[in-house]
């Protein structure tokens, strides 16, 4: 009855080579370094020059034989990928620990990224179009701003109550499309995110339209914002905020990609592709569409209310539906379902329109019609997510007992 | 109350109500022929009114046509325009996506809606401000007690309310709309009749598309300023609209929009205070109606296939 397939199957010399997890290590290192260089580069020619080198080794990745087998290997060890992965961010980290704009943005993309996971959990597992992902982020940073005003409690409990608060309005928005077919939830979560914004902007005790002041993060006594020094270096004080904030993409990652591999992930592949299906056999649609929206709005939450710590402040400005396109895009650009693209998509469209000042301008219509491209010519995104395979399960022991 | 400002009111609603009616056919008409939803249905809105701004401009200005002549040429200008983008909407987008997961046509959309909203903020000079709109209709006002209105306001409701009228008769009278509800009722049959499939699309889209550029001209003439990004709440009202009154039939977006309207004025008469809240409550509204009815008052016949 045992009959496991081997996780790696003989393909070629290199999948059978002695060492592959220097492989994963070498790899992922080379990435973030290429990550790093291109947070920190100050020409443009330097990050035209990066993004030309991304692009050939998405080229090699995709089509050399040598760069499936790469990939192929990343893959059978991900879970020691995704830890190489942390400790080089930490590293990055380390490595920029003067740089305030460096860690900023290196801090902005994980917030980003977190929050497109938790939209991945929507959109790409359950289905769910939630147009409103900039207006949740935002409300995070609002409850954070609140807090740290008028209550005097723990900031670690203010992220968590970011969080709670930010799932539950969106329980509350979910409830009327739960009794339609369709997609409902795409224009209740437009509406919201343009009511949102219209509230903020009249509503004078959260500051109108030049928002509020939020405290800094301060945790067991140390007051993130005073950092200045950690043991004989000199450092930002964003560097506490970028080490948090990766913290928190490790976490929720973690959290996500675990719900994804367990059965509440099956039973939202199922209801979003086929609820008739799904009801025949007996999943409750509208239970596992409140777990994704719940979980994931949750999570923008938190991202969102540290994103407002970090920068002290919150403006209805990025509430609005650009923003919420902006966060769509980049899960589109990585891939739908595929968390490891959609970092390196954030990556992609939060620092390249900061370094080439030339299409800061431009970058919602250049955005927009990169999404279009990919829907009509790669529809599952650049880096898919791999059909889920639960065939090697069917032999295991006990499974059909 | 007294009866004039009632009156007042009322025509105030009918105004909107007319233009959201305009927009929300649209989108009943797409869902009908292709079961997609069109988001950037509100965009079209704004290319209808900064086409005709244009074409009025440039003939007003340039070649210094009387207003007749001027607001034609931009009435012209905004149909045409319009339909033109929902052709190349349908035809780049929407048919060849129509197969994909719903989700994708839905964000292709939206992404086409902000191409369009983009390229006009970028492409129109100063695009990023509101920008005034000529007064082209004539002036003075019907005065009857304490209710007046703007002769131009009387001229824009009734050409709202032939267009409206129109569309429908188009729909029920004629050979294309025939086949329009053909192809609504089901594709595959419609084609096998005879029924040439794309070209009814396109033609639906086209039609859909020019009474929403024909909206966003009459938005312009009414409002006197246009702006790059008054599409994305024209187009939620006009598809709330369309869904409250039930989306896939010809009269629903209609009761829809004049409903919609209703609510929008009664919540400025019943709460002058809190006019800045206008927006909030209408999206409140939207989001609270479709709790209520899901399926829209004029509930579309379907059944499920397993």
């Amino acid at each position: 009855m045992s009959s496991i397939p081997s996780p790696i199957p003989v393909l070629s010399p290199l999948r059978m080579q002695r060492h592959p997890r220097a492989v994963v290590v070498l790899t992922v290192a080379l990435l973030f370094a290429g990550g790093g260089l291109m947070m920190h580069a100050e020409s443009q020619i330097q990050v035209l020059g990066l993004l030309a080198a991304f692009l050939a080794m998405f080229a090699i990745a995709d089509r050399t034989p040598l760069g499936q087998d790469v990939v192929a290997i990343c893959g059978d060890y991900s879970g020691f990928a995704n830890g190489v992965a942390f400790v080089c961010a930490l590293g990055l980290i380390a490595v920029f620990r003067g740089e305030h704009y460096t860690l900023l943005m290196l801090a902005t993309v994980a917030l980003f990224s977190t929050a497109c996971i938790a939209l991945n959990l929507q959109l790409a597992f359950a289905g769910i179009a939630n147009f409103a992902g900039a207006a949740f982020f935002v409300l995070g940073s609002y409850t954070a701003a609140v807090l740290t005003a008028y209550a005097g409690i723990p900031h670690l409990m203010i992220l968590a109550v970011s969080g709670i608060v930010t799932g539950a309005i969106g329980v509350v928005l979910l409830l009327p499309v739960l009794r339609t077919r369709g997609h409902y939830a795409a224009l209740v979560t437009i509406a919201f995110g343009l009511l949102l914004r219209s509230l903020l902007e009249v509503n004078d005790t959260l500051g109108g339209p030049q928002g509020m002041k939020i405290k800094g993060f301060s945790i067991f006594g140390l007051d993130f914002n005073r950092v200045s020094s950690v043991g004989p270096w000199d450092v930002s004080f964003y560097l506490p905020y970028a080490v948090l904030s990766i913290c928190i993409l490790a976490v929720a990652f973690t959290l996500i990609r675990r719900i994804e591999r367990s059965w509440i992930g099956i039973a939202l592949d199922t209801v979003r592709s086929d609820e008739t299906a799904a009801s025949v056999f007996g999943l409750s649609i509208a239970r596992w569409k409140v777990v994704a929206f719940l979980i994931g709005n949750a999570v923008i939450g938190v991202a969102g209310a540290v994103y407002g710590m970090m920068n002290g402040f919150v403006t209805p400005n990025g509430s609005g539906l650009g923003d919420s396109l902006l966060m769509l895009s980049i899960i589109v650009l990585g891939g739908l379902g595929n968390f490891w693209g959609a970092v390196v998509a954030a990556m992609v469209i939060l620092v390249i329109p900061e370094k080439l000042q030339a299409i800061q301008e431009f970058r919602l219509l250049i955005f927009a019609l990169l999404v279009l491209g990919i829907l009509l010519f790669r529809p599952s995104g650049i880096l898919p997510r791999p059909i889920r395979d639960l065939s090697r399960f069917i032999g295991r022991p006990g499974a059909d007992a | 109350m007294d009866v004039g400002i009632l009156a007042q009111q009322l025509f105030n609603g009918l105004m909107l109500g007319v233009i959201y009616a305009m927009i929300a056919v649209g989108f009943s008409l797409f869902f009908g022929v292709l079961d997609v939803i069109k988001f950037s249905h509100g965009d079209v809105v704004t290319v209808g009114a900064f086409s005709s701004l244009g074409a009025a401009g440039l003939a007003g200005g340039l070649v210094a046509l009387p207003p007749v002549l001027a607001l034609a040429s931009g009435i012209a200008a905004a149909v045409a325009i319009g339909a033109l983008a929902g052709v190349i909407i349908g035809r780049v987008l929407v048919l060849p996506l129509r197969h994909a997961p719903g989700v994708n046509v839905l964000l292709a959309t939206l992404m086409a809606g902000t191409v369009l909203r983009e390229a006009i903020r970028l492409g129109v000079p100063n695009g990023g401000n509101p920008k005034p709109f000529p007064a082209l209709l004539p002036g003075g006002s019907i005065k009857a007690g304490s209710f007046s209105a703007g002769i131009d306001s009387v001229m824009i409701l009734a050409a709202g309310l032939l267009l409206v009228l129109g569309t429908h008769l188009l729909i029920t009278r004629t050979r294309f709309g025939l086949a329009i509800r053909a192809v609504a009722q089901d594709g595959e049959v419609a084609r096998l009749s005879g029924i040439d499939f794309q070209t009814v699309v396109l033609g639906t889209f086209a039609l859909g598309s020019a009474l929403a550029a024909f909206a966003g001209c009459m938005l312009g003439l009414y409002y006197r300023e246009i702006n790059f990004n008054m599409g994305v709440l024209l187009g939620i009202i006009g598809f709330a609209s369309a869904v409250v009154g039930g989306l896939g039939s010809m009269l629903g977006p209609i009761i829809g929009g004049f409903l919609f309207a209703g609510v929008q004025t009664l919540v400025v008469v019943a709460l002058p205070v809190s006019s800045a809240y206008k927006d909030v409550i209408a999206f409140a509204a939207i989001i609270v109606l479709i709790a209520i009815f899901p399926t829209g008052l004029i509930a579309e016949r379907r059944s499920e296939r397993v």
